[in-house]
Formats: structure tokens, sequence, C-alpha cells
């Protein structure tokens, strides 16, 4: 190797290494930061509910549950939407249609989050208000709608993360499908398979994928900030209720973090802030894992984690 | 029925149900289209984008201040992302195979996947704290950091799409490595890039949460880099949470410009990327 080669090789190697140290960066600052508070909470912070920043009180254990509870409701209404839309763009669509359709379907993830807050105030809570005011008397003892319908709330936050979470995962599912061995849907049809059977098996085959794909939007929900601050109604509760306002982690930090009263309010908000990032890592990490395990073991077409950032563009 | 038909129902049903999902996903997208172009072609006018903010009670007023704040936040931003962006992405395809560059896919990977509220706590950690002052150059550091990864992935792509006789024929001409990059190979997939570059650009004058509190908020008009600045969108949350019909009515039309920048450059990028195809495809 040529001495210029070596310099070149260095100096290109350098400025990777940069985005290896933003990585570090983040988790030492953020563990920095917020040591006072976890020396002085220490695992009661994650365990007690008592958040009162003017008396020095923080519990954090309202705003985890609402994250994972919005999240997984997210999920669980966004999958069944997301595997069809990557099913019928890979799968049933007419050529003509694939196009705009990908490109419809995309440009839901590039609409800026504050543009999903502003419809999700003046136009999804009201509806959802309305939606919840209409519910018979007999559902409305359940635990699931106890509470004054206020629009404002779980079942708002829930949605509007659907429709958020919906084209991270309908495009890497996408990819995972088109990565599925034409043999594998060929065996199908040729032992007398219908459509469904046919595509039941690819999807079969490229199930690690798509968990995958799933925990990818997964990632997402954990951190959406902005239109979930805006309407979940930001009140730290532990409920089961759809309708009732509850908080996140993300929402806390941008509500309080411009006003914190003091350093043990800062230090505590940025604690909260490491745990996301913590789990936001260990969730995006392991999805990547089995898009990737899945992408080597169907060689031809490669599926890397490339599409989350096109996606993502 | 029997059992055939029964089997071709279930799949007519399941073919039903793919369209219907693609249906489903594009109802709030239509919507949300719906509401911001109506809402806010109401409240675009001239004033919008030459006049400053009004307190509350006076009507009119613009957002003059917020969309040059926007500007020089991605400038900022795309000052730091690009060069470190682009660079490393010519690391991860040139090396492709060493040790460093897998970890730097993973690590952009993960940058990719942090919420950007915590890139916000980074970024005030980084660049607020120690200068006890929100700055406009902690919010254009913030959207930076968010656009590395960005950018780096995109280049690394299409660097690989290049064709290898490409740097093949550069080095045996004799070319350095460093040469081989910058003359032959770099400049094959610049179209890609300058389109990666834009669509990052347009994602992140989207962003909202790294903004809150480092670039903060101004209601005056400054470009001066050290001290707080507005942004279209923090100024749009701003006016969302208030309780005035005045201020939600410019935040639809705050809305209306921003989609309409991610609209614009969806829609260049979309065509761009296609002219690229049928030149390779010609190629």
């Amino acid at each position: 190797m040529r001495s210029q080669d070596l310099g070149f090789r260095l100096a290109t190697g350098a400025f990777a290494l940069v985005l290896v140290l933003l990585v570090c960066g983040i988790g030492v600052e953020l563990a920095r930061v917020s040591m006072p508070s976890i020396q002085r909470f220490g695992f009661a912070f994650w365990r007690t509910s008592i958040w009162d920043p003017v008396a020095g009180e923080f519990g954090a254990l309202p705003f985890i549950w609402g994250t994972l509870y919005s999240s997984i409701l997210a999920l669980l209404i966004a999958t069944p939407i997301a595997l069809g839309i990557a099913v019928f763009l890979s799968e049933l669509c007419p050529a003509f249609l694939r196009q705009p359709l990908m490109f419809l379907t995309e440009l839901l993830a590039a609409i800026p989050s504050i543009v999903y807050g502003l419809w999700g105030i003046f136009v999804l809570v009201p509806f959802v208000r309305s939606l919840e005011t209409s519910l018979p008397d007999a559902l409305r003892q359940l635990p699931l709608f106890s509470g004054p319908p206020l629009g404002l709330g779980m079942l708002s936050a829930a949605l509007i993360l659907a429709v958020m979470v919906i084209p991270f995962s309908s495009s890497v599912s996408r990819e995972v499908l088109k990565s599925v061995p034409a043999a594998q849907r060929e065996g199908a049809y040729a032992l007398g398979a219908t459509r469904f059977e046919a595509i039941r098996a690819a999807l079969f085959y490229a199930r690690t994928g798509i968990v995958g794909a799933v925990m990818l939007g997964f990632g997402r929900a954990l951190g959406e900030t902005m239109a979930v601050t805006m309407v979940i109604g930001n009140t730290p509760q532990i409920s089961l209720s759809l309708f009732a306002p509850q908080y996140t982690m993300a929402a806390v930090i941008a509500n309080e973090f411009a006003e914190a009263a003091d350093d043990l309010h800062l230090s505590a908000l940025v604690e909260i802030g490491l745990v996301l990032f913590i789990i936001t890592l260990l969730v995006n990490s392991l999805s990547r894992l089995l898009i990737w395990t899945m992408a080597r073991n169907s060689a031809p077409a490669s599926v890397t984690a490339e599409e989350t950032a096109e996606a993502a563009a | 029925m029997n059992r055939t038909q029964f089997r071709k129902l279930v799949s007519s049903l399941f073919v039903a149900f793919c369209a219907s999902a693609v249906v489903i996903a594009l109802i709030p997208l239509a919507f949300i289209l719906f509401f911001v172009i109506t809402q806010g072609i109401r409240a675009v006018n001239v004033e919008f984008f030459t006049h400053l903010p009004q307190p509350v009670g006076e009507p009119g007023g613009g957002m003059a201040n917020a969309i040059v704040g926007t500007l020089i936040l991605s400038g900022l931003a795309a000052l730091m992302a690009v060069p470190i962006g682009v660079v490393s992405g010519i690391y991860m395809s040139e090396y492709a195979g060493s040790r460093l560059a897998s970890i730097t896919r993973f690590a952009a990977d993960t940058l990719n996947g942090v919420p950007s509220i915590v890139i916000g706590l980074f970024a005030y950690g980084v660049a607020v704290l120690p200068f006890k002052h929100f700055s406009a150059l902690a919010g254009g550091f913030a959207l930076g950091v968010m656009m590395i990864p960005i950018i780096a992935r995109t280049t690394e792509e299409l660097l690989l799409l290049v064709p290898g006789t490409m740097r093949e024929g550069a080095l045996a001409l004799g070319a350095t490595r460093a040469r081989a990059v910058f003359s032959v190979v770099l400049p094959a997939a610049l179209p890609g890039i300058v389109t990666g570059v834009v669509l990052a650009l347009a994602r992140i004058a989207g962003e909202t949460a790294p903004l809150l509190f480092t670039a903060f908020n101004n209601r005056f008009f400054s470009t001066q880099l050290t001290e707080p600045i507005s942004s279209l969108t923090v100024q749009v949350y701003t006016y969302a949470i208030s309780p005035y019909d005045d201020w939600h009515r410019q935040a639809w039309a705050g809305a209306l410009v921003l989609v309409t920048i991610v609209l614009v450059c969806s829609l260049l990028a979309r065509l761009a990327t296609r002219r690229l195809e049928r030149m390779h495809a010609r190629g």
C-alpha cells in the first residue's frame, strides 16, 4: 500500500470514527448529566409514581407505562395494516399502481411530526371525543373505557402513533418479502395452493424479518415526541383506560425541560432520556439483527437496515 | 360450500383485506393534506412571509423570523453533516470489509434510530450547558447529528452502485486511491448523493423536538448564531398549543409551508432517482 493511500484510509477513517464517537458520546453525556438524579433516587426513580418537581419528588413509572402502553397499542393497530400494505405492494398490486402507491405510503413517513400533532389537536381529538361519547354505557363500565371522554388521551395518541409507524413497518416488510425466494411461492402454487396459501407460505418463510420490521416500528413509536405530546393529555397516571389522559417519557422531556425548576429536575429528565436511549438502542439493534439474519439466510436480494434510512428520508 | 370454494373465499377475503389496508393507510394522509391545505391557504399571505409575529390580540403578523431561522438552522446542520456524512460514506464503501466500516455502519443505523428528543438532550449537554445559553449553533448541531447517519448511509449505498470497473480503470492508470475516489467514483454518484442530501434537509427542517431546548425560540428577527433563534416547527408548536384562534390560523399556515417543503423535495428526489435509474438502465 502506498503511503498516500494509507493517509487516505486514515483520513476517511477518522470521519467514520466520528459516527461511532457520537453514539458513545450520547450515552456518556446523558449519564453524566443525569448522575445527580441517579445517585439521589437510585432504582426508586423507576418504581415510584409521584412526579412533583416543586417538592423535589421524582418517580418515573407513569412515563414508562405511558410510553410502553401507547407504543404497544399503536403496534396492535399498525401491524396488520402494515403487513397488508406490504403484501399488497409486493405480491398483489398491478404494476402501474405500485410506484405511485409506494410513493404515497412513504409520504406518510415524510410528514413532519409537528404537522401530525397539529392535525391531531384540531381534527383527530374532536373526532375521538365524539367516538368516545357515542360509546354505549354498558361498555363504559369496562376498565378499558373508564373515565370522562376528553378526546385527549391514550386512544388519540395510539391512533396517531399507528399512522406514523405504518410506513416504517410496511416498507421494511416489503423488502423482506421481496427477498423470499420465488421458489417458495412457486412450490406452493405447484401444490395447488390458493393465492392466500402461497402468500402465507412466503410470510412464514419471512417471519424473522417481519418480526424485525415490526420491532423497528416499535422503536420509532417509543421515541416519537411531538405528535404524542400534543394529543396524549400530559397527565402522569397509570391507567388501562384508553380515554385517560396519560404521559410518555419523550413528552415529559419536551414539556418540562426548557423550564426545569432546578438542577435535580433537569437531571431527572435527562435520566428519563438516558433510559429512553437505552431502550430504543436495544429494540433497534434486535430488530436489525432479525432483519439481517433473515437477509443472510435468503441470500440473493439483500435487505439491511438501509431501508430504515430510506423510509425515514 | 365445499372445501375448494371455502379456500377460494378465504383467499379473496385476504386479497380484499390487503387492498383495504392500503386504503386505510391513505385515508389519514388524505385527511392531513386536506386540512393542512384548506386551513393553511386561508392564513397564508404575503404578510406571513415578510412580517414578524404579532403579540396576542393583534391580528396579522407572520413568521418571517421563523422561516429565516429554519433556513439558518438547516444550513448549519448541512455544513456539519455533509462533510462528515459523505466522507464516512466513502470510508464505508471503499473499505467495506474492514472492521471499522461495520462498526460505523452499526453506529449510523443506531444514531438514525435514536429518538430526536434524546438528540436534543445530548446537544443541550454539549452545546448549551457549558455556555449557559440557548443558541442557533446548538440547534444546528442537534439537527446536524440527526443528518449525519442519513447522509453517510445514502453515500455508501450510492458509491457501491458505481461499477467497480470505473474505480479499477482509474487505479490502473496510476491514480492514487484518493484520486480515484474524488475524480471518478464520487462524481459518478454525485447526482444521487445530492438527492439524498436534499431529502435529509427536508426531513430535519421538519424536526421540532431537538430544537425545543437548543435553539429555543425567539420572537424577534435574529441571525445571530450565538443567540436563540426561531424556527418554523417550534413556532407552529407554540401557536398550536396556545388558546388563541389567530395563532391557530398561523400554525396551520406554518404547517402548510412545512408540508410544501417536504412534498416538493420528495417529488424532486423521486424525479431525480427516476432519471438516474433510466441512465443506469441505458448505461
